[in-house]
Parts: C-alpha cells; structure tokens; sequence
C-alpha cells in the first residue's frame, strides 16, 4: 500500500529460487503444528510396530503357559498375562500389524471403490449421477456398524471378511466427498482451458480433476483409518472378526472381559493400544485438514 | 491483411432450455445468442463488446465448440465445425486456441508453469520430449517472462504474469485463430496495456487472428480492426474500428460510447442515459430486442425485428432508422446526438 511506484509487470522479482510445489508447501504447514507432528510419530510408532513385530515380541502369540495364568505386570511380562498365561505384551505388539492392515487395506480399498464411483457421478452427472448418488444414501441410511455386521453375517466371520465390510461402509463417505469435489473442479477454468486444448475426458480426470480433489480424501482417509481399526475392534469384540487364537486388539478385549475386576492389565493394554492409534490417525488427520485445507494462500 | 474469411459464422444460436418441475419440463428458452453471422478475415481482429449477459462469452464458448451450438454453422478455414465429430474436433482445436478471463482461475494450481505450456503439445502429439522442454523456455521468452519460470507454479505469479502464462498456452501449438474472452479486464489498469501490447505484437510475430471479446470499449478500440456490438444474443451493428467509433449508427452503441470517459476536464458530458435494465433473455421483446429502451423507438419497431445489413460500406446495423421505408433520415439522427 505504501508503494507509490507502479511495479512494472513482467520483471522478475527478486527471490530466492526455491521450487515450491504444493505438495512441499502442505508439509511445511503440516511440519509447524505440534499436535499434528505428535500424531504423525504416534502412528509411525505402531506403524514400526507392525513392521518389525515378529522381531521385537518376546513371544510368540500364542505361546501359552499354565502356570503362568493371569499374572501382573512384571519384569518377565512388562504386560502381564492373559486367562491362557499367554504374554499381554508380544499379543498387543503383534496386534498392531493385524489393526494396521485392516485399517489400512480397508480405508484404501474404499477411497479406491469410492472414488471411481464418485469420479463418474460427478463428471458425467446426469442418471449416472443419479444412480450412484441414490445407492450411496440407501448405504448411509443404514447405521455402518449394523451393516458391517450384516455383511459379515453373509460372508461369515473372518478378519478378511470384516475388513470387506468395513471397505464397503465406507466406500459412500468417500463417493459423496470425491463426487462434491469433482462438481465443482469441473466447473474450474483451467478445465474449460484443458477441454479448449483438445484434451481427452480420461486425461482431464486423471491428471487435472484427480489431482486436485484429492487433499480432503486424504484428510478423511487418515480419520477413516482410526474409524476403521475402531470397527475391526467392534467386529472383533463381537465375534465378528479376527478368529482365535489372532491377537487383535479388539478381539483382546472381548476375551478379557471376565477377568476385568481381577486382571484388569489384560483389557487395559489392547484398549490403551486401540485409543492411541485412534488418536494418532486422529491428530494427524487434523494436522492434514489444515495443511492441505486453505489452498496454497501466498 | 488477406482477404479471404478464416472464421464464417451463418446464424448461430444458443438456446438454453429452461427446465421446470420435477420432471425436468421445457418451460421456455433463454436466447443466449440469437441468429448471429459474422466473418473474421485472416491476421485481423474483431473486436466483440456487449453489456454483461448479452451473449458475448457465449459465443465465443460456441466458437471453440465448448458448448454446441442449437443451430447455425461455423466453417473455420474451409471446414464446417458443427458438423465435425468430438474426435475430429480435437484436431481442430490445434489451430484455435483460447485465453481465458481470469488468470487465477485458468492455470491448474497444482501443475508447474513448464507441465502447464507443455500439456497442449503432448494432447496433440507434437514434438520429442526435448522438444517440448525448448519450446516452453522459448514461449517463456516470448511473451516476456523468463526461462527459469518454467519450475515455478501459478501462484508464485502476479495476475499479469499469469495471464501472459495463459497467452503462451495458448501459443503452444501455433495456432490461426485465438479468442480471447475479457483477457484483460481481471488485470490493472496499468498492467491491461502491457498484456494489449504483447497481444499485439504477438499477432505480427505469428500471424494470428484474433476474436477479442471485451466489455470496455477502449481497450476493443485500441486493439480491435473492426468491432461488433451485441445486444441481448443479437449482433446489432458491426463496422470497421474507425468508422464505428467514429460515427456509431445503432442508438445502442452511441449510448455505449457517450459512456466511454474523456481524459478532458472542459469536456462537456453529453452522455446518452439510455432508461430501464436489458431485458429478460427468456422472454425478449418482439420486434427490435433495443425497443423497450431505445429513445428513437418507432411503430415498426416493436413489430418486426431488423435484420443486420450494410447501410455504408464496410458498415453494417441492424436498425429501422436506416431502413428507407421507415423514411428517416440519417442527417437528422446525426444532429441529435
């Protein structure tokens, strides 16, 4: 505002060169909050977990005991024990391979479901349109935890099973947030520029509209990743899931239910696992959401 | 100037249906460009300028084939475009390129400046790899930036550097013909020039023809061989630059000009306040669609519609005033302005 020169246009700025795609900008916003950086080595943390478990459990996961039954935390068992004198400890490690791969395999499975569907919607629009929008709200009239039961009901009680049926619940979250971008990327210019060039439908979704209607899939899959491991512990709890003698956090719980007046530490180890994985997707899904939210401002 | 029509445009309409009710009935047609005819010789530019709504974006729009149009024909180079499938058009587009309005909405912000200016050459199939890197650092140059922009993306630049961005895009493919839609009015009024004058130049360098559409009648004048005024989806008077800014015929287009600010202090404003607002496009007026405005209305007016022709040479208007049955004479028109 001070300036009473005019700048001339055209000159070049004077500026250190520094490539700064919008990629490199996210992560210097996302690199600033705390929070978010906290999240990120929470879940890298269990990520390691599930890496290198076999190396870093002391036992296996289902070497039992029996004279080892139900026994505190100790320095032999840092976890304590479970009803078979199995170690608390190498089950929960192990567990976290199995929360991860569910949460992961099946948040990927339905952004990819999700977004080929909801791409289609909202390009071509229309009965397209119609068709697939009408099928996604009939899935969200369902409460997704009862239709993952029911799905799992059909396909029958397996830890495979149940991360198909939490890709399928999730598949119209995905749709709906892919199809409302693509509605209005659509009606960008740069895409009445791409179409002026004489680009193809196929290019303009994969290499424009695709691109940049991907920061709020990547929001909402990191938070759908905690949801994801939350329901496999559901689905485990309920006997839906993950079959003895799998070391799934859920599952865990379930078992230790007997017990959680006399060996608390058999509930407390898997439950903690599940809320601070839950919690670190969690933090970190923020952390995403405002760095990749308020586009690129400079 | 060559004489022979690059861009022949015979009647082209674009109506919009209305839909009402849930089944998605025609309730009626906005007419956003009603039974135009135009033609654009080569290395010339015509300009286009009309209010906002009048259909001037439209018909560029339809003149890159990004809507189609509900009848007419336009024959670019010998060719009728309407009637040319999806895929033939796409070759086409090689030699009709367009530059948009806003520059900050016309450059993907998630694509860099070199993968932005090389895009058009990839679609088409031009050039090696090595080629294209060339091409963009020298398009770069051309319209004023620098080849080490090239890594950058859009917005590390200024709405100026963009829209010369957008120019170069549209140079890729060395096309004929470029339409530019309102290319300069999203710029300052400082930085407006500088683009004009690179468009300019850039029309010597490579031979182009341009479709300049613009709603400020002095920037179409500074860049414009001739002009076109549209009003309400109808081309109502077209003429060589000169002879329209000299001696506008259609009321409308004397009330557009007497709105043009004088840089002159003493100058006395006889601006032409023409009353009411433009008429609803679905539901136009019969006869004249300026009728319901014009200060010079007449019976015939409101009856029958005129149609575009050439009262001076190299002139035309699409009026009664001029028509010699109506009986007016043209002197006396002159003296009341």
């Amino acid at each position: 505002m001070s300036e009473l020169m005019p700048k001339v246009d055209g000159i070049a700025e004077v500026e250190i060169e520094k490539t700064t795609g919008p990629w490199r900008d996210a992560w210097r916003s996302f690199r600033k909050s705390k929070i978010a950086v906290a999240g990120m080595l929470i879940v890298l943390f269990f990520v390691l977990l599930a890496v290198l478990g076999p190396v870093l459990a002391p036992e296996g996961i289902n070497d039992q005991s029996h004279t080892d039954r139900l026994q505190p935390p100790s320095s032999a068992h840092w976890m304590g024990t479970d009803d078979l004198g199995r170690d608390i400890l190498s089950r929960v490690i192990h567990g976290a391979r199995i929360s991860l791969t569910v949460g992961f395999a099946s948040v990927v499975l339905s952004v990819i479901v999700g977004s080929v569907l909801g791409i289609v919607a909202g390009y071509y629009g229309r009965w397209v349109d119609m068709i697939i929008s009408r099928i996604f709200d009939i899935m969200l009239a369902f409460p997704s935890i009862l239709l993952a039961i029911a799905i799992v009901a059909v396909l029958g009680p397996s830890l495979k099973n149940a991360l198909i049926a939490i890709a399928i619940i999730n598949v119209p979250n995905f749709g709906r947030l892919i199809r409302s971008k693509v509605l209005s990327i659509k009606e960008e210019e740069y895409i009445t520029a791409a179409k002026a060039i004489g680009m193809k439908d196929a290019r303009i979704l994969f290499s424009h509209i695709l691109p940049n209607s991907m920061a709020p899939v990547i929001v909402q899959g990191t938070l759908a990743i905690a949801t994801a491991i939350l329901e496999a512990a559901a689905l485990g709890f309920l006997g839906l899931g993950a079959t003895p003698p799998q070391p799934e956090w859920g599952k865990m719980l379930a078992d230790s239910k007997d017990y959680l007046q006399s060996a608390p530490w058999t509930m407390i180890f898997p439950g903690l696992s599940i809320m601070l994985t839950v919690l670190g997707f969690n933090l970190m899904g923020d952390g995403l959401r405002d760095a990749l939210d308020p586009k690129m401002k400079s | 100037m060559a004489e022979n029509p690059l861009l022949k445009v015979e009647g082209l309409k674009k109506y919009f249906p209305i839909k009402k009710g849930p089944l998605g009935r025609v309730a009626g047609h906005v007419k956003a460009v009603d039974d135009v005819s135009f033609q654009v010789m080569e290395g010339e530019t015509l300009g286009i300028v009309g209010e906002s709504g009048c259909g001037k974006s439209t018909t560029g729009k339809l003149l890159m084939r990004l809507l189609s149009p509900t009848d007419g024909t336009i024959e670019f180079d010998g060719k009728d475009m309407t009637s040319l499938t999806n895929d033939e058009m796409r070759k086409v587009r090689r030699d009709i390129q367009m530059v948009f309005q806003d520059p900050y909405a016309s450059l993907n912000p998630r694509h860099s400046i070199a993968k932005i200016l090389e895009e058009p050459l990839i679609v088409h199939g031009i050039a090696s790899r090595k080629e294209r890197k060339e091409k963009v650092k020298e398009f770069l140059e051309v319209v004023g930036l620098s080849s080490y922009h090239a890594k950058r993306f859009p917005h590390q630049f200024s709405g100026g550097q963009r829209q010369r961005i957008g120019i170069a895009r549209a140079l890729m493919t060395n096309p004929k013909l470029i339409i530019a839609d309102e290319p300069v009015s999203a710029l300052d009024v400082s930085i407006q020039a500088q683009v004009l004058n690179l468009m300019q130049d850039l029309q010597k360098e490579f031979k182009l023809t341009y479709i300049f559409i613009a709603h400020d009648l002095s920037v179409v004048r500074h860049i414009s061989d001739r002009v076109g005024v549209m009003y309400l989806g109808k081309l109502v008077e077209i003429a060589d630059s000169e002879k329209l800014y000299e001696e506008p015929l259609h009321p409308y287009t004397q009330a557009l000009l007497s709105a043009v600010p004088i840089p002159d202090p003493h100058y006395k404003n006889e601006q032409i306040i023409i009353q009411g607002d433009i008429p609803n496009p679905a539901d136009p007026p019969s006869g004249c669609p300026f009728h319901t405005r014009c200060p010079f209305k007449m019976e015939i007016c409101t009856k029958v519609t005129p149609s575009l022709d050439e009262k001076r040479s190299g002139h035309s208007v699409a009026c009664h005033l001029y028509n010699d049955q109506a009986g007016n004479d043209i002197k006396q028109l002159e003296g009341s302005v």
